[in-house]
């Protein structure tokens, strides 16, 4: 066995070539890899690695079987709190989450928990094992709003408890963010995606896509003229925020939602769909979330030199580390503190560079990280075809504005109970990044759990 | 998967089909707009509603083929099927929501160029519904005779009808603007202008209502994605603000609509949609119906 304070390494595709392709960058482990990486858990009595998951996962519990090589049997342990785990296992920001408490991590590298719920959700779907169907419908109706992670593990949960769920999707495809914001090389669609929607379709859930609540029809309507008893809003927090700085109407500038919708949702990366993509030659990202690394490196893949343009230092950028790394690994180019001012366009009307100008961090502020503060006289301009602004999103407002009754914050954020789900509104139930504001999958799918958990107390009078 | 279960040829490169789409149907009103997608890997394109039947759960849309997806799509016949079929996306006409009497004293020009005429006429087919018909003007222009869509029921709806065309082989002879100035010197007062047409037709009657002191309401059309905010890609600016045309819109103060950046914005992937119509024409996939090569007669 080698040196037990280091994880077992995970299999990647070497840079220079992945940053030329969509296949999935990290190969994760196999079975041997898997069962060595485990032996490295303590089995700790007060496993500390479990506070660090939003949704609980008993890991000590999962990485024991995985130890022994049963690994169906690890997946019957995570089943009992995740909906979602071959998506979670890959792109939960482990390394501030479950990781960031694992003893191991005191002195050495933290068990991989991460990569071993992949491996072990991987095998799982590989080998169709599949949650038990329910065996009674209990005849009650219940509509869910949205596919994302937090409707599918809603629906999902219902279903298992017998309700007769439909979901209704405002776009073509099932999935979220998932099929339309995270990439194909961080998150393969028809190996993972699919496969976990499968998994709910199994259940007996019903999908309607193509239709947008608060349009084609509204939730007081499905309550009152479909038959649907209570309601669940998964409806995400789609709405791109731009900076407002000059120039930013021009062609050549998208936000990063528009960018990756058309490369993963759209696939305008395959020659044989019929979504046109502005690739860029040379493109500039601004921001340093997951969305902009994934901005950055679609933008890689498709042909470009990149830029991401952050206003803080390293040490904040919001992206998982391991995307970070990544993104370098593959040759994208951070110019960190860094704010543009202004996009500059020549007399076509599209995009010629852009002005920035440098930051310095001064006192923290309300987010507790270091305001970063404009250095005077520091202006300077870089030439640029393409800008992808990657800022933030926020919920949006077709739902709430549209459902009498229902109330949001200042943030345009749906209020909902945390232990339930439960708005104000009877009967209507919400969760995940609609509530949230833009957050997490584990996050979104954790709601999902809880307003599935609010929703059949309410319908079986528990 | 949404049947298509009327398909019509109305004019040169001008198609219109009914599609069953009961939702839409039932919750759609004038002035909003469909997504249509032909299969998995088409684009997502945005259509006017033109007309729908509640009853039927079927809506129509009219189309012309200017490129590689609506080429594809004018293919398609009675019996096929829409992929994808959204909406009612956008927000209605602000008539909708008006005040039935006052809507009623108002003097309204409606103003069609091309396929414009299609989302046009629903408009103008509810104001007859309500009962304000006597006092809508309509004015639709093509470039020539053969191109002139919906007469027929135009006619049945408006108070009055003005067909224009640019070589004066059918109407008044002359671009619409022409026929505006013309109606205006007859002594024709309008409270308000509603143009929808190509966007360097809505911005010359814009800038001939704007001289004439006529509100005009504009329905732009720049390219989208999703069609529900998510994307913004069809920002416009609207005066200073800038708007989202699938979400705030499509339907703006005509006045304040920055047309020039529009018609830009429209030509971001001239160069792939060129590419994207060689394949269709030399690749296998054309199976006539084009309009240009006759291929489906
Ligand atoms: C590019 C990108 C990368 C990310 N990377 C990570 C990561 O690495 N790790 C991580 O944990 N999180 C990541 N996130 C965040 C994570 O994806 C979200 O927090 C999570 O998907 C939220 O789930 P949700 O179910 O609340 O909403 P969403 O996934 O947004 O799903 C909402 C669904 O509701 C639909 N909808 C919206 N309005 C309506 C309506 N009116 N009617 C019908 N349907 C509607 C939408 O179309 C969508 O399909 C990333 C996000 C993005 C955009
Ligand atoms: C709200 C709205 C309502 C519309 N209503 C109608 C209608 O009732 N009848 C009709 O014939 N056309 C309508 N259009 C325009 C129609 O969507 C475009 O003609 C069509 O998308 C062109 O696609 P293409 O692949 O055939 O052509 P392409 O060769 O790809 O494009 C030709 C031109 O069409 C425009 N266009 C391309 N893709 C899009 C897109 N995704 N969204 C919007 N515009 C695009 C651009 O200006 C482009 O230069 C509407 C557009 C909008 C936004
Ligand atoms: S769900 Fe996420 S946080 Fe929880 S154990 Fe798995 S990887 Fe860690
Ligand atoms: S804290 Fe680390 S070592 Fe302890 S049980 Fe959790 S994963 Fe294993
Ligand atoms: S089309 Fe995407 S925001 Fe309007
Ligand atoms: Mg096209």
């Amino acid at each position: 066995m080698a040196d037990i304070l280091k994880s077992t390494p995970v299999r990647e595709q070497d840079p220079a070539e992945r940053a030329r392709n969509f296949e999935e960058v990290c190969y994760g482990y196999n079975q041997e890899e898997a069962m060595d990486e485990a032996t490295r858990c303590l089995n700790c009595k007060n496993a500390r690695c479990i506070q660090g998951c939003p949704v609980s996962i008993n890991i000590p519990g999962f990485v024991m079987k995985v130890k022994d090589g049963d690994i169906k049997g690890a997946y019957d342990v995570i089943s009992e709190s995740s909906a979602l785990p071959a998506v979670c296992g890959r792109v939960c920001p482990q390394e501030s989450q479950c990781e960031a408490k694992c003893v191991r991590g005191i002195k050495g590298d933290a068990v991989s928990i991460g990569k071993l719920e992949r491996f072990v959700a991987d095998y799982a779907l590989k080998n169709n094992i599949n949650p038990k169907t329910p065996e009674n419908k209990n005849g009650h109706k219940v509509a869910v709003i949205g596919s994302g992670p937090a409707g599918l593990t809603c629906a999902g949960d219902l279903a298992k408890m017998g309700y007769e769920v439909t979901v209704f999707e405002a776009l073509h495809e099932l999935g979220g963010v998932l099929v339309y914001g995270i990439p194909e090389f961080r998150l393969p669609k028809q190996k993972v995606v699919q496969k976990e929607i499968d998994k709910v379709k199994s259940l007996g859930v019903k999908f309607e896509t193509n239709v947008v609540i608060g349009k084609s029809t509204t939730i007081d309507q499905l309550m009152e003229e479909e038959g649907f008893e209570a309601v669940f809003i998964g409806s995400g927090a789609g709405l791109p925020m731009f900076m407002g700085i000059p120039g930013e109407t021009a062609n050549g500038v998208f936000s990063a939602n528009e960018y990756l919708t058309r490369s993963n949702l759209m696939k305008a990366f395959d020659d044989s769909y019929d979504t046109p993509i502005s690739a860029g030659k040379k493109v500039a990202v601004v921001g340093g979330g997951n969305v902009a690394m994934d901005a950055a490196r679609t933008a890689l893949r498709l042909g470009a030199e990149v830029h991401v343009v952050y206003r803080r230092s390293e040490e904040e950028l919001p992206a998982r580390v391991e995307e970070v790394h990544h993104a370098k690994e593959e040759g994208i180019i951070f110019d960190l503190l860094t704010n543009p001012t202004e996009i500059l366009v020549d007399d076509k009307g599209w995009v010629k560079g852009m002005s920035c100008i440098r930051m310095e961090l001064g006192e923290p502020d309300a987010s507790g990280r270091r305001r970063p503060v404009e250095i005077p006289g520091s202006e300077f301009e870089i030439e640029l075809d393409t800008v992808i602004m990657s800022l933030g999103t926020s919920p949006n407002p077709l739902i709430a504005s549209t459902t009498t009754g229902l109330e949001t914050n200042r943030r345009k954020c749906i209020v909902a109970d945390e232990e339930n789900g439960a708005t104000s509104k009877a009967l209507v139930y919400a969760g995940g990044d609609a509530v949230t504001g833009a957050a997490t999958v584990i996050l979104a799918m954790g709601a999902g759990r809880a307003g599935a958990k609010g929703i059949d107390e309410a319908l079986s009078g528990k | 998967m949404y049947k298509i279960v009327k398909a019509e040829k109305l004019a040169d490169l001008i198609y219109l089909m009914d599609v069953e789409a009961p939702r839409v149907a039932r919750h759609c009103q004038p002035g909003q707009f469909v997504i249509v997608k032909i299969d998995e890997k088409g684009e997502r394109i945005p259509l006017t509603i033109c007309d729908y039947d509640r009853e039927a759960g079927t809506v129509t849309i009219v189309l012309q083929t200017v490129g590689a997806s609506t080429e594809r799509m004018a293919s398609l016949k009675e019996g096929d099927y829409f992929r994808d079929f959204v909406g009612p996306l956008g927000v209605a006409s602000e008539f909708v929501h008006e005040d039935l009497e006052e809507l009623k004293k108002k003097k309204i020009l409606f103003v069609g160029g091309g396929v414009g005429a299609a989302p046009v006429y629903p408009q103008v087919k509810w104001l007859k519904e309500q009962g304000v018909d006597v006092d809508v003007d309509v004015i639709i222009g093509s470039k020539t005779k053969d191109m002139l869509i919906l007469q027929d029921e135009m006619k049945a709806v408006a108070g009055n009808y003005y067909p224009c065309t640019d070589d004066g082989s059918y109407g008044h002879s002359g671009m619409v603007t022409t026929k505006i100035e013309a109606l205006v010197n007859e002594g024709k007062k309008y409270d308000v202008c509603v143009a929808i047409g190509p966007m360097i037709m809505m911005k010359f009657v814009c800038l001939l209502t704007k001289k004439l002191e006529i509100p005009t309401i504009v329905s732009m059309n720049p390219i989208m994605v999703d069609g529900t905010g998510m994307c913004g890609a069809c920002r416009l600016h609207v005066g200073d603000e800038v708007k989202f045309a699938c979400v705030d819109g499509p339907e703006f103060d005509g006045h304040l609509v920055d047309f020039d950046e529009s018609m830009q914005r429209q030509a971001l992937y001239k160069t792939q949609e060129g590419r994207a119509m060689l394949k269709l024409k030399e690749g296998d996939t054309h199976h006539g119906g084009c309009g240009n090569c006759g291929g489906d007669e």
